[in-house]
């Protein structure tokens, strides 16, 4: 009898159990644009950066990677984290976090394309690989794809349960000249993300982060 | 309505008839209806009337358990201050009284030693001179027996006289110096004996004061196991006094517990991770409170164990060896928390360093990050801290046996007064009914006040009949 009250607890207790990683967690996704001129804002993007990994906790997950030619790739991740459970580790995790994306900022090098979609995809790929609660993607770009001839970007994202912020979103030469093109590119990339279930925001006043998380 | 008002032709005469007709039919079950409202009314009143007097006896059996459990309470605590009190008196005896063997027998010593040295100091008187006798010859010469040699003689006397005097006034000196010096190697002991006896006047005076006490205790003792309503007064006030005092102390132990929780919960993410949950608590949460409740469990046992709380009789009836170990047992794993507690605090105050250097760095405010001179000191404090307060919440075991047991008088009390209460709106409520019985025949004969009218009338005519018919017969 007294066997199977303690096993009877003791079920009770791991099924009462669960882990936190499972529905709590934020996993984000950055997407830094290094084309041409934008390549000089990635001081900015640092800081963003530096915003986001103050506010991440343990289990959660955050990775940045760079916007080039074709950004559906692994090798396009500049610094990515799982963070530990245990407070000293995941401090450590965030140190080491902000080393790798300022030694990126500091050696940056312009790329001659921009490839968002395949970043997008790649973000959407990894945030369900790991399976997180909440997913963000942040997009620090003037949203304005180049893609490189031969590269096949025209495909539906799911974007289901994803949130998708574009930061910094600047103004070019010929948005001045017709502002249309502007806001023709922002309805453009609102459009596609919500067809698809996700949600779209803009934040140009870096200042105002504080809501981005 | 209409139909009520439509069986004749004028509304009024209508209206009339059925006046007359509800009157007449309320009239014929009069009697009935008075019957069952008393009925009803009486019921009602009977049926709250018996659960009054239900629960009055279910007061007076809580009282009668209430008092019981107030007295052997008392009886038990009386019994404990008379049991301590007789702890003490045995302590001074056994300290005290327990050597008066050797103390009677220094005390004869001395006495002895004085008596021997007072024999020896007796004043004894000088011999006396020899020259009286000398005087006496020479007074019964004759005076043809050479009385030219008396001058000679007498100058001998004089010389001898004077050789005498001087020896016995040295033998004199000699003896006053010896029963002198026997004098002054009796101080000593007079002191002594003095001082040992003021010693154990200064004892019986203790025991003389601690059976004062004990008188005081077995008379309030005999007050309690008499049941007499003075004790049952002081009891009960004391039980009260005792009852907000513990918890008064109770909750200073909580705040404690609480700054002790905060302590150790951060660190503990370190060894059972900061995000897992059991049921919606963070596992570090509840190994915290886990620690703090063992610390205060083993409190308790060591309290129990050094017999000053009664929590649990087993403890207390263990044979002493194995009490013993069991003090040495608990007070080992109290020291043993009370250490990682301090090791837990010193790693919390390590975690918030770090924390407050990445935050900086991600801040991008680098100089934040140096450490002051003086954090070793909020280190030291957090480390104390950590390492006493499990010491401190094991003195939880006096207000918590103490608010047990004064908790039980304090329900019992509360229990009485609901119950009191209670029987007085069951019989307010019963006594309701009755009179509302008694209203509502008045009510009912209202519209009725015609037929009663011509009631009463007939009924005195028919007196006044029967009295004149008799009085003519």
């Amino acid at each position: 009898m007294r066997v199977v009250v303690i096993t009877s607890l003791c079920a009770l207790l791991i099924s009462c159990s669960k882990e936190e990683s499972a529905p709590g967690n934020t996993g984000v996704y950055m997407l830094l644009d290094t084309s041409g001129t934008y390549a000089e804002e990635l001081t900015k993007a640092e800081q963003i950066i530096r915003f986001t990994l103050s506010r991440l906790d343990a289990t959660d997950s955050f990775a940045v990677a760079r916007i080039d030619t074709g950004s559906f790739s692994e090798k396009d991740i500049v610094a990515k984290a799982s963070f530990d459970d245990r407070p000293s580790a995941v401090n450590r995790q965030k140190r080491l976090f902000a080393q790798q994306v300022d030694e990126f900022v500091e050696n940056a090098e312009p790329s001659s394309y921009t490839d968002i979609t395949g970043g997008l995809l790649q973000a959407v790929e990894f945030l369900n690989e790991k399976g997180t609660g909440n997913k963000t993607i942040l997009i620090f770009s003037d949203l304005k794809e180049d893609l490189e001839e031969g590269y096949i970007r025209d495909i539906d994202i799911e974007l289901q349960g994803f949130e998708v912020v574009a930061l910094n979103v600047t103004k070019l030469r010929s948005d001045n000249i017709d502002p249309r093109e502007y806001l023709d590119r922002l309805k453009e990339w609102q459009s596609r993300v919500e067809k698809t279930g996700g949600q779209w925001r803009v934040i140009n006043d870096l200042d105002g982060l504080e809501g981005l998380l | 309505m209409s139909f009520m008002l439509g069986i004749t032709p004028w509304p009024v005469a209508s209206a009339l008839l059925w006046i007359i007709l509800i009157v007449a039919a309320l009239y014929l079950i009069r009697s009935t209806a008075h019957e069952a409202i008393q009925a009803a009314a009486q019921g009602l009143h009977r049926s709250f009337r018996t659960a009054s007097k239900a629960v009055s006896r279910s007061e007076a059996n809580l009282a009668v358990r209430n008092r019981d459990v107030l007295l052997a309470a008392g009886r038990e605590a009386k019994e404990r201050i008379i049991e301590r009190e007789f702890d003490r008196i045995n302590e001074t005896v056994c300290k005290d009284l327990a050597n008066y063997s050797a103390l009677h027998r220094s005390l004869s010593e001395s006495i002895g030693r004085i008596e021997k040295d007072h024999q020896e100091a007796v004043d004894v008187p000088p011999d006396p001179p020899g020259w009286v006798k000398a005087v006496e010859a020479v007074a019964d010469m004759d005076a043809k027996d050479g009385r030219a040699h008396i001058g000679s003689i007498l100058s001998d006397i004089h010389k001898s006289l004077i050789k005498a005097h001087k020896e016995a006034m040295a033998a004199y000196h000699t003896a006053s110096a010896k029963r002198h010096k026997l004098l002054r190697h009796m101080r000593p002991d007079w002191r002594q004996i003095q001082q040992t006896l003021g010693a154990v006047g200064k004892n019986v005076d203790s025991l003389l004061s601690r059976s004062v006490t004990i008188d005081r205790h077995m008379q309030e003792y005999e007050d309690i196991v008499g049941g007499r309503d003075r004790a049952m007064s002081v009891l009960s006030s004391s039980s009260l006094v005792n009852f907000f005092v513990s918890a008064f102390v109770l909750a200073i132990a909580i705040g404690g517990a609480t700054i002790n929780f905060s302590l150790i919960a951060r660190p503990m993410a370190e060894m059972v991770g900061g995000t897992n949950l059991i049921g919606d608590f963070r596992t570090a949460d509840i190994a915290a409170l886990v620690i703090i409740m063992v610390e205060i469990s083993m409190g308790l046992f060591l309290m129990e164990s050094l017999r000053i709380t009664r929590l649990f009789p087993v403890i207390g009836a263990l044979p002493d060896k194995m009490r013993v170990r069991m003090i040495y047992i608990t007070f080992t794993i109290l020291f043993l928390l009370a250490t990682v507690e301090a090791g837990l605090a010193y790693m919390r105050e390590v975690l918030l360093h770090d924390e407050l250097a990445t935050s900086a760095l991600l801040r991008g405010d680098i100089g934040a990050t140096a450490t002051g001179e003086y954090m070793w000191i909020t280190t030291a404090a957090q480390m104390g801290m950590g390492f006493i307060l499990p010491f401190a919440l094991t003195f939880v075991a006096i207000p918590l046996e103490t608010f047990v047991h004064s908790l039980r008088t304090m329900i019992g009390l509360l229990a009485i007064s609901l119950l009191r209460a209670l029987s007085l709106v069951l019989r307010l409520l019963g006594n309701l009914f009755l009179y509302l019985g008694v209203l509502l025949k008045q009510i009912y004969d209202l519209p009725l006040f015609v037929p009663l009218w011509f009631e009463e009338r007939l009924a005195k005519k028919a007196a006044e009949v029967g009295l004149s018919g008799r009085a003519i017969q």
